[in-house]
């Protein structure tokens, strides 16, 4: 069973940054939002997917402290933009300001749930994070775009994968 | 939270109306921009006068502005609409009806994080076979009045969007790949009634303008 971990302020954030990941998944996920998150969502879920939200909703920046369970989770996690930046924050990252919005093209220099090379992705953000050492950058040049933790299965991605690579959300889970 | 709508009187912006009216949101204002250029890239050009017709039936303030058209300046002319909707009405967000295309949903959130309102994009990624069936299973009277892209033709303005409709158009995406839900700008669409509305619309007269697979009809209400 997937957790899809929803991190937005506004209920109608929730059709453009979760169910799309549910519509990607199809079936066996549930979704909790992050301030509802207990104990036994996280023994019942097998892997997780923390969603993004939009430019103007920082809250969960304020909340950080509701997601110290990734510390201590063993199993997979792939965090989307917002949940990049939680991913980071978490082990230490400093959070920096770099707006961008639309289609750029990044440069995976290694695979990384199937993408490698050239790639179109779709931005929204205002923020990235500046990862420490215990995390492995596959694509970013001037900046991480894509990460993971060495040693777990954490990935995170500032980009939103829902948008055009639907297929690297679906190596995640491993459909 | 008050919104304003980023509203073209086609099936998408009308749905997004819909579901935020649904969430709780407030309905601050319509705002819809009429384009001179009948190849807008970013505005749904049939019929869009009569949105004036539609705002009356769903109580909701318009605010209506004209641009020439042309690609980017008419960003210029929605963000002038956006600004008037946020002075005047003080809404705190905008919804838009984008449903994949980035062109046009990047360049709103460009614009709203500019004047420093939420976008909200409430169809985003949405599966156009599932949004037509919404559309039915909320009671939406939608007709095409407009198409460009082969094979439709003029046979198609006019048509609901009933299961029928539907059907037809998921056989025409498996031969011709056609959006079902006219994405890709294959056809445009026109709400007569839906929940908002305090009663449905009729069409009084129309007027078909085009040829072979490009047409737009232009229609008034009553």
């Amino acid at each position: 069973m997937i957790l899809i971990v929803n991190v937005c302020s506004e209920k109608l954030h929730y059709y453009e940054f979760v169910k799309p990941i549910e519509d990607i998944l199809k079936e066996d996920f549930f979704v909790k939002h992050y301030s509802e998150l207990n104990d036994s969502d996280l023994v019942r879920a097998d892997r997780v997917i923390i969603c993004g939200t939009s430019l103007g909703d920082d809250s969960f920046l304020k909340d950080l402290e509701k997601f110290n369970w990734i510390k201590n989770f063993d199993k997979p996690l792939l965090g989307i933009c917002a949940g990049f930046q939680i991913l980071g924050l978490v082990f230490g990252g400093e959070l920096k300001k770099k707006l961008e919005i639309g289609f750029f093209r990044e440069t995976f220099e290694k695979e990384f749930l199937g993408l490698e090379g050239d790639v179109e992705v779709y931005h929204l953000h205002n923020n990235y994070v500046e990862f420490g050492g215990e995390f492995e950058i596959f694509a970013g040049k001037s900046f991480p775009q894509a990460v993971r933790f060495r040693g777990k299965d954490f990935y995170g991605v500032l980009f939103h994968p829902e948008v055009r690579q639907k297929e690297m959300i679906l190596r995640f889970v491993g459909k | 939270m008050k919104l304003g709508i980023l509203f073209s009187g086609g099936k998408d912006s009308t749905l997004a109306v819909w579901i935020a009216k649904k969430e709780g949101y407030e309905l601050g204002c319509l705002i819809s921009v009429v384009s001179r250029n009948k190849e807008s890239f970013m505005f749904h050009v049939p019929s869009i006068k009569s949105v004036v017709a539609q705002a009356d039936v769903m109580g909701v303030p318009l605010i209506l502005k004209e641009t020439t058209g042309v690609r980017e300046k008419e960003l210029i002319d929605l963000d002038i609409a956006i600004e008037e909707a946020r002075d005047r009405f003080g809404i705190e967000g905008v919804v838009t009806g984008a449903v994949c295309s980035v062109y046009q949903a990047s360049r709103v959130q460009k614009i709203c994080n500019k004047l420093g309102l939420e976008c909200f994009n409430p169809l985003w990624q949405k599966d156009q076979v599932e949004l037509l069936r919404e559309l039915i299973a909320e009671k939406f009277e939608v007709i095409v009045v407009g198409v460009a892209a082969y094979p439709l033709d003029e046979k198609f303005l006019g048509r609901e969007v009933d299961s029928e409709f539907i059907n037809e158009m998921v056989r025409l995406k498996e031969k011709f790949d056609i959006n079902p839900a006219g994405e890709g700008g294959e056809f445009e669409s026109f709400v007569l009634d839906c929940p908002l509305f305090e009663r449905g619309l009729e069409v009084k007269s129309f007027e078909d303008f085009g040829e072979g697979n490009s047409w737009r009809r232009e229609i008034e209400t009553e």
